[in-house]
């Protein structure tokens, strides 16, 4: 049962290119997701290919000089701003990546407690702090004061005490240690466990593999595949998009072989399959029509050419 | 924790008594440097009929006929025993002089710096929630026209409007011309003094207002605004929750700062309304050649400078936590 | 279905978009247009404005003379005109003495090492403790009052911002990865200064004197007024002002409103210029 569904959403920028001249630059493309309660979603993806937008556009909270267009679909029922704007903090809760996120001014205790909905903040926060070992002190000190792993912690917590249905977390592990990534992962499952949906954006892929239970594959500004995380071993056979297949290789422990080329700047407006380029399966077929995203075994694929 | 404090303190007194050695130092030189001939300007027009012998010994009376370094040792000297010399137009000890214009000046000056600032700190936030509407165009207009027009104009449009025109406010002075000095009250000076702080404060509200609403524009736009509107925080609460003490220091330095600027624009309003202040003596000062006095205010309004610098430093200290000293985990 | 679209402004009276930066090139062309015609204007009304006429004065603005005429019948348009063109030029002067200042002593502080730059920092330091007028008046009656003294003062007060700015820009441009491995590869310290540094200063220095100059035609006009400036044979504004603020209580209103008015307008006309030059150039706020 879909919790969270996203349908043709589409981000587009509007830009100065020379002097005067303002170009719309589109990064996100007709991208289709959806999750289900108690599943976690990896989002993976070159990074600065436009996934944390994907956050943004989901929470409501894109840049004034954004335009969008697309449908959110939250337990059946389809969002506006007006209604994602009540939904925020309370039942879809997001994971920043960085602690600029929190206020400089202000003791991380007090932010947290700020999310915390019900009769006791103070005790919610507390308890949740115990959880994730964060020593008593730590409530008291301001962001600056902060260690790496600390920081992330509290981040976590925020989205934690709101006991939110979902949570969108924006490359939370991202310049972590190894170890503090398993740990981070494995409390962001936990929640899964108690019967929340999380979306996680990551560009390590590995790591999104272990805890994950479907992988959304990102490229060019959509999604280009989805899979059960168990699809990804062996060879990659089991995938169904030749860009997936090629992440999959690109990995150390696999062969370790890149694809040749680069992203499509979002600048490029182009007719057929973004990824023809790249792809060993190309045909005519690919340069001239878009393909449509289609159920393909138990997940879903854009490839005209996918078994 | 005291310890803290009592190094900050004696750094600054140790800053100030730098500062101002260096600008009795440099003023004196420069003034020494005058063509200006002091014994002229004190005399006026009447040169001609003071003979010789008049000219040397008021030339004697002043010190004016030692060598330059020898005149300073002797100004600096008094200087350390708090006399600052006497004023050669005013025929009264500089410091009294002083002391006697800054009473007055001194509320001109406090009042407005209220008043401006408080206007102008609000009109900022307004203007930057309400942003690129109807009323931040207004507020932002009225902010960029008033940074370019000479404050002394103001003065004299405030007073054709309301002195000449509607004859509501007195056309200058601090007091009422030809009375008493027991008879005059405390709304007679009040009377006087609204004009020239209306001037100071009118000109003093756009440059806050402007800078105010740039710095909630950084706030609501920052990382942390965001992220907390991904909270579900909205509206005032969020402006008042993050906006206020993330601009709050911004806007103490800013109005802390401004004494520089006041003391100028004090300047300028105080001419147009014949204001007798600080800021006229200084002028009288500059065009009559008084020497003294010149240099007493030189140094006083860099003592009040400072003053309003080190204010914006301390409270910085104690609403910044990162600048207390709290150190990484 | 979700629709998002950012508002975009048109002007009212024109069906064309125009995006805010194709408005702000529009204003800055209405801008240059100003003081272009008040420049042109300047040298053709010269004698105009020296001219008296016992027969009309004291009159009140009309057709004939749009701005008025004083008390020894000049018309005061004329005046108003060689006044703003004559503050203007001593505006520039100053500037751009100050700008040149502020480059000299940026550079230094950032290029003569650390001793120097403590030094420079420090009479920044000094100059920034005294209130611009006063520091101005001082430097008035040190050289005698008149044109000398306000250029000196205007350009002795507005160099210490810029300098800063300069500093900074030289400092993080030395220290840039691009400049150390042209070092490396062997380019000499003219080159590396020519090719990567003085372009980054440039547009710093344009718009550091657009936004000064400004300033120097206010504080100009300011101590001019104060009687420690040009001296009352030099039409300047601030002369004007001053003389007219003793017929303030006969009512002739326009000796006062509209000289100033004018002065707003010109002082306005390239505070404005200065302004989108300045926002355009700034990285952060360029796409707004």
């Amino acid at each position: 049962m879909a919790i969270l569904e996203v349908e043709n959403l589409s981000v587009s920028f509007l830009r100065y290119t020379g002097m005067f001249k303002q170009q719309t630059i589109r990064v996100i493309e007709d991208l289709h997701l959806s999750i289900n309660k108690g599943e976690m979603m990896a989002v993976v993806g070159a990074s600065g290919s436009g996934k944390s937008l994907l956050a943004h556009a989901i929470l409501g909270i894109l840049p004034e000089n954004a335009q969008m267009s697309g449908m959110i679909r939250y337990c059946g029922e389809t969002l506006d701003p007006v209604k994602q704007a009540a939904l925020r903090g309370r039942e879809i809760a997001f994971v920043p990546q960085s602690v600029n996120s929190l206020d400089p001014l202000m003791r991380v205790g007090a932010q947290v407690r700020m999310t915390a909905k019900g009769k006791d903040p103070i005790a919610k926060q507390r308890e949740v702090f115990q959880r994730y070992r964060l020593p008593e002190n730590v409530e008291r000190m301001y962001p600056f004061q902060l260690s790496g792993g600390m920081a992330r912690k509290v981040l976590l917590a925020t989205a934690t005490v709101s006991d939110a249905q979902v949570i969108v977390a924006d490359e939370p592990t991202s310049g972590m240690h190894v170890d503090d990534v398993k740990e981070a992962l494995q409390q962001l499952k936990e929640l899964t466990n108690q019967g929340c949906a999380v979306l996680l954006i990551t560009h390590d892929v590995e790591a999104a593999l272990e805890t994950a239970h479907r992988v959304a594959v990102f490229f060019a500004g959509t999604i280009v595949e989805i899979a059960p995380s168990a699809d990804f071993s062996g060879d990659g056979e089991r995938l169904r998009h030749p860009y997936s297949r090629a992440l999959w290789s690109a990995l150390p422990q696999n062969k370790f072989m890149p694809i040749s080329g680069a992203q499509p700047h979002p600048n490029e407006v182009r007719e057929g399959c973004l990824f023809a380029e790249h792809c060993p399966l190309t045909t005519i077929d690919c340069k001239n029509k878009r393909p449509e995203m289609r159920e393909l075994r138990e997940g879903m694929v854009r490839c005209h050419h996918a078994t | 924790m005291q310890l803290h404090w009592i190094r900050f303190l004696v750094m600054k007194i140790l800053r100030l008594a730098s500062l101002l050695i260096a600008v009795s130092v440099i003023s004196f030189w420069l003034v020494s440097l005058s063509p200006v001939d002091p014994i002229q300007a004190y005399i006026g027009a009447d040169m001609l009929r003071v003979g010789t012998e008049q000219r040397q010994a008021i030339a004697s009376y002043w010190g004016l006929d030692l060598p330059p370094m020898e005149r300073f040792i002797r100004w600096a000297a008094a200087l350390l025993h708090g006399d600052l010399g006497t004023s050669m137009i005013y025929r009264q000890p500089v410091a009294e002089v002083i002391h006697e214009r800054f009473s007055n000046s001194f509320w001109l000056m406090a009042s407005s710096w209220i008043l401006s600032g408080i206007i102008g700190f609000v009109s900022g936030v307004i203007a930057a929630m309400k942003k690129d509407t109807w009323v931040d165009k207004m507020i932002t207009w009225y902010c960029y026209t008033l940074v370019s027009t000479p404050t002394f104009w103001i003065g004299l449009m405030l007073l054709i409007i309301f002195a000449v025109w509607l004859g509501w406010l007195p056309v200058g002075l601090g007091v009422p011309a030809g009375v008493l000095a027991e008879q005059v009250t405390i709304e007679d000076r009040l009377r006087h003094m609204v004009l020239p702080m209306l001037t100071l404060s009118i000109v003093g509200i756009a440059p806050i207002a402007l800078h105010t609403r740039q710095k909630l524009i950084d706030v609501l736009t920052s990382e942390y605004v965001r992220f907390a509107i991904a909270r579900g925080e909205q509206g005032l609460g969020l402006v008042l929750r993050h906006g206020l003490r993330n601009i709050a220091l911004p806007a103490i330095s800013l109005q802390f700062a401004s004494f520089s600027e006041l003391f100028g624009g004090a300047v300028l309003a105080e001419q147009v309304f014949s204001y007798p202040g600080l800021g006229q003596a200084t002028v009288e000062a500059g065009l009559r050649g008084d020497v003294p006095l010149l240099l007493g205010l030189v140094l006083f309004s860099t003592l009040f400078v400072f003053i309003g610098n080190g204010l914006a430093d301390f409270l910085y200290q104690i609403v910044d936590p990162r600048l207390r000293g709290g150190g990484r985990a | 279905m979700m629709e998002r679209k950012i508002k975009r402004f048109t002007k009212w009276k024109f069906p064309i978009y125009l995006n805010r930066r194709q408005r702000a090139l529009l204003s800055v062309f209405f801008a240059v247009c100003l003081l272009v015609a008040v420049g042109i204007g300047g040298t053709l009304l010269e004698s105009r404005a020296l001219s008296t006429s016992l027969t009309e004065r004291n009159v009140p603005p009309s057709f004939e003379h749009p701005f008025g005429t004083d008390w020894l019948g000049r018309d005061m348009f004329a005046r108003t005109i060689s006044g703003l063109v004559l503050s203007i030029q001593v505006g520039l002067i100053g500037a751009a003495s100050s700008v040149l200042i502020a480059l000299s002593l940026g550079l230094a502080a950032a290029t003569w090492g650390r001793t120097a730059d403590r030094i420079i920092s420090w009479l920044i330091d000094l100059f920034l403790s005294l209130p611009h007028l006063v520091t101005m008046i001082l430097i008035a009656f040190v050289s005698g009052g008149g044109m000398k003294g306000v250029v000196l003062g205007v350009a002795l007060t507005h160099w210490t911002s810029l300098a800063r700015v300069i500093r900074a820009e030289v400092l993080q441009l030395k220290s840039a990865e691009f400049v150390q491995v042209s070092r490396r590869l062997g380019k000499s310290r003219w080159w590396v200064a020519s090719r990567h540094i003085f372009p980054h200063l440039i547009p710093q220095l344009l718009v550091g004197l657009l936004l000064l100059f400004p300033h120097a035609i206010l504080h100009e006009a300011s101590i001019t007024f104060l009687g420690l400036g040009l001296s009352p044979h030099q039409p300047a504004i601030g002369i004007i002002l001053s003389e007219s603020m003793r017929y303030l209580s006969t009512g002739m209103w326009w000796l006062t409103v509209l000289p100033g008015l004018a002065l707003l307008t010109v002082v306005r006309a390239f505070d404005r210029i200065g302004d989108h030059l300045h926002l355009m150039l700034d990285p952060h706020r360029s796409q707004e």
